[in-house]
């Protein structure tokens, strides 16, 4: 199990490197250094010296992958790239264009996005299983096929109506909570209800009718038969069996999502105020911050691969037929 | 000639997306085995009715899609001068002149005759008072809007609906002949059988939904000229006009996003589970790669670069028409870079397990050359994937256009779409009293549209899908126990379409 855990890690490596390769290709050879720093002292009228102080102050003023001035390995080692890479592996993500550090900001913005997509994602998980158990029981009858439907349309709707339309009813016009801002502590709680609500509703739609899908496949396999034939009601075949044995395929799809969770949903941080890692990210891509972006790129594959990683441990815990070698 | 016809970018790609549709309905219309999953489709009531209503969508977004640059005369000192606008035009906005021309101050409400805020206005004795002043065209053709408006509304959306109702019943005439024609029967007798929801194509549904399409664009096309039926936005624009240009960019992004990527799924996915070695290792650590970047910022990283890209180059351009196109061009160039992996995976997963089949290793035996065996026996038996993970897709890429326009790294502002609409409705939530129209069209637009894309893709699922059975054609009023239900296997394997809002 460690073994297969350690291995694992060492697989991520190739990844993360090509994950690099990949956002500083789209960042430093599309456009260079000079472009951006064009781009960010205003277009025209820029001298070659405030372009030349502007990329030495990020540390983009060497050549961006091979350095033809040096010897030896220091070809590729003093490079833009060789660097900035490095650097991201030790997480030192460098400066953001206000002059705040980066790793910093995202060690403080992480509670608050995990305040509010933990909730999103434990709850979600709940009432989504509830809702589609209740339409398999109740399967080929009009309370399924009206779930159906009811699922079909919720999912047809864009996430930001559901924030909208959320922030409309419940803030403006019932004035039940705060429509945006975040405390900390109990104060939290007022702020987070309507955003988890919200965060919950906007899912159900579509994971709701995949559950359902799940478990009506599983109901559809040979133990199942074989169980009814035993003659055990349709409760525990549904709850004892069917419901054990779906968790498998539904975990495929939850555990890698569980560590992005730190990155916070990028639209509902920046509707409801939340000072998290999705409010962060969405400013820095409206101010062109690229440094900002390069770090949440980089986090945000490494938490993916941990995900993965997640996923398969988990399966060893729900299905005792699989081992990790 | 009265104008220069302009194909941009997304046009010509359009065209090639409707020539290969038309190639394909030719090619599957010629052999019957083809046509068996397509008409389970047409069986499927809820996919036919939405069907009718995407073709609504389809009609508008073609008419939006044939650019030109009308003709302007001007007169230079007695000699007429003829050059060609700046404007692209589609023919759209031809059509839709009134609508977009007809701009007024700003907010108005749906069919108000004044404006929405107060106003400084000077009375005839010289004095001033502030008041909503009269809209320039929203119900400028009444005398007193008090009294005048609801009767005057209700009687042109009544006639506008009547027409609609016309051309319906012309159509149901057609297709109750018709009917009639193919079974050997009377003409009351199809038309029975069609309210009697005994066809076998579910007409009934049919007619149901075109009743409703048709007398709700009746009504909207009869009011539309004289009134702003949406209201009008902060710079008095017709939201009418702005939610039907928004359909082509919700469209295009739906299709063309598939077009670009089907190339790249089709080509590494069927290489990499045929040839397997160190090329099926390449290709998984390719794809690999690119999923693990979280979708929303890696298209945030390749759309904020491509405007670095367009800002400093401004010479590429001549007109603002042709750079958003080129941006909407690139959005799905980068949608569907980050799209492909899935249907990658999946196609790589079937053709490992067609290669082993037994007419497979018999072509191998033959001595059958490997792009043939790919081409021949291959392609034909994982196109129904192909198939079912691009109608799935649709839906989920037009939600996303939206989203990503709110985080800022959607379509060009100056174009037109879902998501510039909501953005610019947004900001006005926190007025009192509240601006809901431009948000209410752009949600009834946008809810039509993507539902009606969710039920199709639905139906050719379930055509489709070797694992789907046909769902049980009546439903009963209590739990059938020990009755096998449908399983759709792909729909599990890609999961929820969430992705975004994560």
């Amino acid at each position: 199990m460690l073994n297969y855990i350690i291995r694992r890690l060492f697989y991520a490596i190739p990844i993360l490197i090509g994950v690099n390769l990949i956002t500083f290709t789209l960042f430093f050879v599309v456009n260079t250094p000079d472009d951006m720093a064009r781009m960010q002292l205003g277009i025209k009228r820029v001298t070659p010296e405030a372009i030349g102080r502007w990329k030495q102050e990020r540390g983009y003023d060497k050549p961006l992958m091979f350095n033809n001035a040096e010897q030896g390995w220091a070809k590729l080692t003093r490079t833009v790239f060789f660097e900035k890479s490095i650097a991201m592996f030790a997480f030192r993500f460098g400066r953001a264009d206000d002059g705040r550090d980066i790793a910093h900001e995202i060690k403080k913005r992480m509670m608050p996005s995990l305040s509010i997509a933990l909730p999103v994602f434990v709850l979600g998980l709940g009432v989504y299983i509830v809702f589609a158990l209740t339409m398999v029981f109740f399967r080929a009858t009009y309370v399924d096929f009206w779930g159906v439907v009811l699922c079909v349309a919720l999912m047809s709707i864009s996430s930001l109506f559901y924030i909208i339309g959320g922030q409309f009813l419940i803030s403006k016009l019932w004035h039940l909570v705060p429509i945006s801002g975040y405390g900390y502590g109990v104060d939290a709680t007022k702020f987070l209800i309507l955003p988890v609500i919200i965060g919950v509703v906007s899912g159900a739609g579509g994971n709701t009718r995949w559950y359902r899908t799940i478990f009506l496949e599983e109901m559809s396999k040979d133990y199942v038969r074989t169980a009814r034939a035993k003659g055990l009601s349709e409760n525990v075949v549904l709850f004892g069996h069917v419901l054990r044995n779906a968790l498998i395929p539904i975990l495929t799809g939850t555990v890698v999502v569980i560590p992005l969770l730190f990155l916070g949903s990028l639209i509902a941080e920046s509707f409801f105020g939340i000072p998290g890692l999705g409010s962060y990210t969405i400013d820095a891509i409206n101010s062109q911050d690229f440094a900002v972006v390069r770090a949440m790129v980089f986090l945000g594959s490494l938490l993916y691969i941990v995900g993965l990683i997640l996923t398969d441990i988990s399966y060893t815990l729900v299905d005792p037929r699989i081992r990790l070698e | 000639m009265p104008f220069k016809p302009v194909i941009l970018w997304t046009d010509a790609l359009v065209y090639l997306l409707v020539a290969v549709v038309l190639v394909l309905v030719w090619h599957i219309r010629r052999n019957e085995y083809l046509l068996v999953p397509w008409r389970r489709v047409g069986h499927s009531a809820s996919g036919m009715a939405a069907l009718v209503v995407l073709i609504f969508f389809v009609a508008v977004g073609l008419l939006d899609t044939v650019h030109m640059r009308p003709i302007v005369e001007h007169d230079n000192g007695g000699a007429r001068e003829t050059a060609y606008s700046v404007d692209v035009l589609s023919v759209l906005d031809i059509i839709a002149t009134p609508l977009r021309t007809r701009v007024e101050k700003t907010y108005s409400a749906p069919f108000a005759a004044h404006l929405y805020a107060r106003e400084m206005v000077e009375l005839p004795d010289g004095g001033q008072t502030r008041e909503f002043p009269r809209l320039k065209y929203g119900g400028a053709h009444l005398q007193d809007p008090e009294t005048q408006l609801v009767p005057d509304v209700a009687s042109r959306a009544a006639a506008g609906a009547g027409a609609g109702m016309l051309v319906w019943s012309l159509l149901v005439t057609l297709l109750a002949a018709r009917l009639a024609r193919q079974r050997n029967e009377t003409f009351m007798s199809a038309l029975a059988a069609i309210w009697r929801r005994t066809t076998p194509t579910p007409w009934y549904a049919v007619c149901i939904t075109l009743a409703l399409m048709l007398l709700l664009s009746g009504a909207a096309l009869a009011l539309c000229g004289n009134y702003h039926i949406f209201g009008t936005d902060k710079v008095g624009q017709d939201v009418f006009y702005l939610s039907l240009k928004s359909i082509r960019t919700g469209l295009v992004i739906g299709t063309l996003t598939t077009l670009m990527m089907l190339p790249f799924a089709l080509l590494l996915g069927i290489t990499a589970g045929y040839f397997r070695g160190w090329v099926d290792d390449v290709i998984q650590y390719l794809y690999t790669t690119l999923s693990s970047i979280p979708s929303v910022l890696l298209i945030a990283a390749a759309v904020l670069m491509m405007q670095v890209y367009i800002e400093t180059r401004p010479e590429l351009f001549d007109t603002v028409a042709a750079r958003a196109d080129l941006r909407l061009l690139f959005l799905c160039v980068i949608l569907g870079v980050t799209s492909w992996t899935g249907l990658c995976r999946l196609l790589r997963g079937e053709t490992l397990k067609l290669r082993e089949m037994e007419y497979i290793q018999a072509a191998h035996a033959f001595g059958v050359s490997h792009w043939r065996i790919i081409s021949r026996h291959i392609l034909p038996n994982v196109m129904h994937i192909v198939l079912i993970s691009t109608v799935m897709d649709f839906s989920g890429l037009v939600l996303a256009e939206a989203v990503l326009s709110y985080v800022g790294v959607g379509v060009d502002p100056s174009m037109i779409s879902f998501g510039t609409m909501i953005n610019a409705a947004r900001m006005e939530m926190a007025r009192e009293p509240m601006v809901w129209w431009a948000l209410l069209a752009a949600f009834s637009f946008m809810f039509a549209l993507v539902l009606s894309a969710n039920m199709f893709a639905d139906a050719v699922q379930n055509a489709f899908d070797p694992r789907a059975r046909t769902l049980p054609t009546r439903i009963r009023a209590f739990p059938r126990k020990r009755k096998q239900e449908p399983a759709a296997d792909i729909a599990a394997a890609a999961g929820p379409n969430d992705s975004f809002s994560r």
